[in-house]
């Protein structure tokens, strides 16, 4: 016998295993495939849909240098609109620094505690409040802002408004602390335990383990839950623009009201034409919008992939 | 026997302290919740009857009730979910039956955690560009479902994708074994010992669409409409848009109002969250392996 028989087999059809059952298999792998690529479709899809509705004015009547340097945002005058992004860019900025202010510091130390201190019930319980923490509505956020947060800051710093950087940035440090929360403490978890048994056996407190051990080597995790923090601070809408105060603004101090480039959008879309600058200018603010987070999140996910190497 | 030095000592106090102070900073992020919580019980509570539940808003939105943006939130979420389960569950079966551990691989879980991470006013701009002016869909209920669905996406995907692979490998392998094919293992041994774990997903799914606001402003909600909606093509009301404009725009809505709505849509999505969570929760004491 030589080698090429048993091929000639297979040739003929003996061992051909093509019945119905074998082609649907093929035509499910082939649908959960188009399912698979859903999400970079999408992702290409939301880029281009919006680059499509606003890149005729980046290429076209706006000028970078007013964009970004310039604080008059003013897109709806008659005479001479103006489209700097300055104050909405400084606002954002200001009320997610002032967010990540209250949150980091917060959440790094419920993960601590949730994942090296806590046992059994008291563990599970605050890991479910936290859960419930995270699921609150924007929107709901924006109404305790609006009805909660702002008599409260009037009445304890005895100013005039108190819908400012202040305001929302404790509401949007609220709402990003879960989520830093939730990775931060998985990062801790990944921690082998060897590690910790290898230092206790030292005789280490488990503060000690915790600092000298844990934390230096869950450090990338704790940077990538800082960094999807700061993510969901720079994009959050509907809370950043009830609680703000939404007015164009370089903000001096926290008691300032300010304006958010996401707000920005949520407010003005509606009142556009469209195709017009104004609507266009929108666009342009997304698109800025989507790269920053983009980048966030890319940079998030070479932290982790750091430490997987490792 | 053992005594505690001065530095044994010490280092218990230090811990103490450090324990104090972890447990502080996680009570204090909870706390807020139940001192909201507590408010708008306290203050919408009284609101809410079955007549604010069931009759239309009268007088410019300050009186009557909330029903229309009720049942178009229910249309929302229905639409929504009928366009993204699938899709995400064939996603989560490709990810964890068929995808290799390749370049290929990692670019979908990036483009899965950036479209969970993109801002919601920018799912926004994609509805209105892509749903409303491209697609013809004008601002319907077809097109503000189909942004909800887009953004939602992630959620289904990473919880099924987690029930799936957590079905252990030698299920698969004793099947392929019997000579079943990918696709008969999946449907008879893989997605019936994960089923539940999918419906967790789903039902958190839900209640992130639920209280979506941002992505449905542009493309399909209203601010008020006196009657339901009668096709996907229709615009509707929605009960987080309704509560954006009654606390921000309608002058001269009485004071408990938006507290009512706002206790409505909470108690939805902690009631959606709870039973997720209570779900997992009894499926991880009954597992059998």
């Amino acid at each position: 016998m030589t080698r090429g028989d048993s091929t000639a087999v297979g040739e003929s059809g003996a061992l051909d295993r093509r019945n119905a059952a074998w082609y649907i298999d093929k035509l499910v792998q082939v649908l959960v495939f188009v399912g698979g690529i859903s999400a970079i479709v999408f992702i290409i899809g939301i880029f281009v849909f919006i680059t499509r509705e606003g890149i005729g004015f980046v290429f076209g009547e706006l000028d970078l240098w007013e964009f970004l340097a310039s604080p008059r945002w003013r897109p709806t005058s008659d005479h001479n609109p103006t489209y700097g992004a300055l104050a909405l860019i400084a606002g954002t900025a200001s009320i997610t620094g002032l967010a990540m202010l209250v949150a980091v510091p917060f959440s790094i130390g419920s993960a601590i505690f949730i994942a090296e201190f806590a046992t059994g019930k008291t563990r599970e319980a605050l890991k479910v409040l936290i859960e419930l923490l995270a699921a609150i509505p924007s929107v709901v956020w924006g109404f305790i802002g609006l009805t909660i947060m702002n008599p409260l800051i009037i009445k304890i710093f005895d100013v005039p408004v108190g819908l400012n950087v202040l305001n929302a940035g404790i509401i949007l440090g609220l709402m990003a602390a879960p989520i830093m929360t939730t990775i931060a403490e998985d990062a801790l978890k990944a921690v082998p335990d060897g590690y910790r048994e290898a230092a206790e056996a030292m005789g280490a407190t488990r503060w000690q383990v915790t600092y000298k051990v844990v934390l230096p080597a869950a450090k990338n995790g704790l940077v990538a839950a800082i960094l999807l923090g700061v993510g969901r601070g720079f994009g959050e809408t509907m809370a950043v623009l009830m609680a703000s105060g939404h007015a164009v603004n370089l903000p001096g101090s926290v008691f300032d009201s300010v304006r958010a480039l996401t707000a920005t959008i949520a407010a003005e879309l509606g009142e556009t034409a469209v195709g017009s600058n104004h609507y266009q200018v929108l666009f342009t603010l997304g698109i800025f919008l989507f790269v920053v987070t983009f980048a966030i999140n890319l940079t998030a996910d070479l932290v982790v992939r750091g430490i997987r190497k490792q | 026997m053992f005594t505690a030095t001065e530095l044994n000592q010490r280092n218990r106090k230090v811990e103490r302290l450090f324990r104090l102070l972890f447990l502080m900073m996680a009570g204090l992020l909870i706390l807020p919740v139940i001192i909201i919580l507590g408010v708008l019980i306290y203050k919408g509570g009284p609101v809410l009857s079955m007549d604010f539940l069931f009759t239309e808003p009268t007088d410019g939105m300050t009186a009557g009730g909330i029903f229309p943006a009720l049942v178009g939130t229910i249309w929302l979420v229905s639409v929504a979910l009928l366009f993204s389960v699938p899709i995400g569950v064939a996603a989560a079966i490709y990810l964890s039956e068929y995808a290799a551990d390749n370049w290929f691989t990692r670019a979908i879980n990036l483009a899965i955690i950036n479209l969970a991470g993109v801002p919601s006013i920018v799912h926004a701009l994609f509805g209105v560009g892509a749903f409303v002016i491209f697609f013809r869909f004008g601002t319907s209920i077809l097109a503000a479902a189909l942004t909800l669905g887009v953004m939602t996406l992630p959620v289904v995907i990473v919880a099924t994708r987690e029930s799936l692979q957590a079905v252990p490998q030698a299920f698969r392998e004793a099947c392929w074994n019997m000579g079943a094919t990918r696709w008969q293992t999946i449907r008879k041994v893989v997605l019936p010992n994960s089923v539940s774990g999918i419906l967790t997903g789903v039902i958190l799914e839900v209640s992130r669409t639920v209280g979506e606001t941002a992505p449905i402003m542009f493309t399909g909600a209203a601010l008020f409409l006196p009657f339901l909606p009668q096709s996907v093509m229709d615009q509707t009301m929605a009960l987080s848009l309704h509560l954006f404009v009654i606390s921000t725009q309608v002058p001269g809505v009485p004071e408990g109002t938006p507290y009512g709505v706002a206790l409505v849509l909470i108690g939805l999505v902690l009631a959606m969250n709870s039973v997720s969570i209570a779900l997992r929760m009894y499926l991880r004491g009954k597992k059998k392996w």
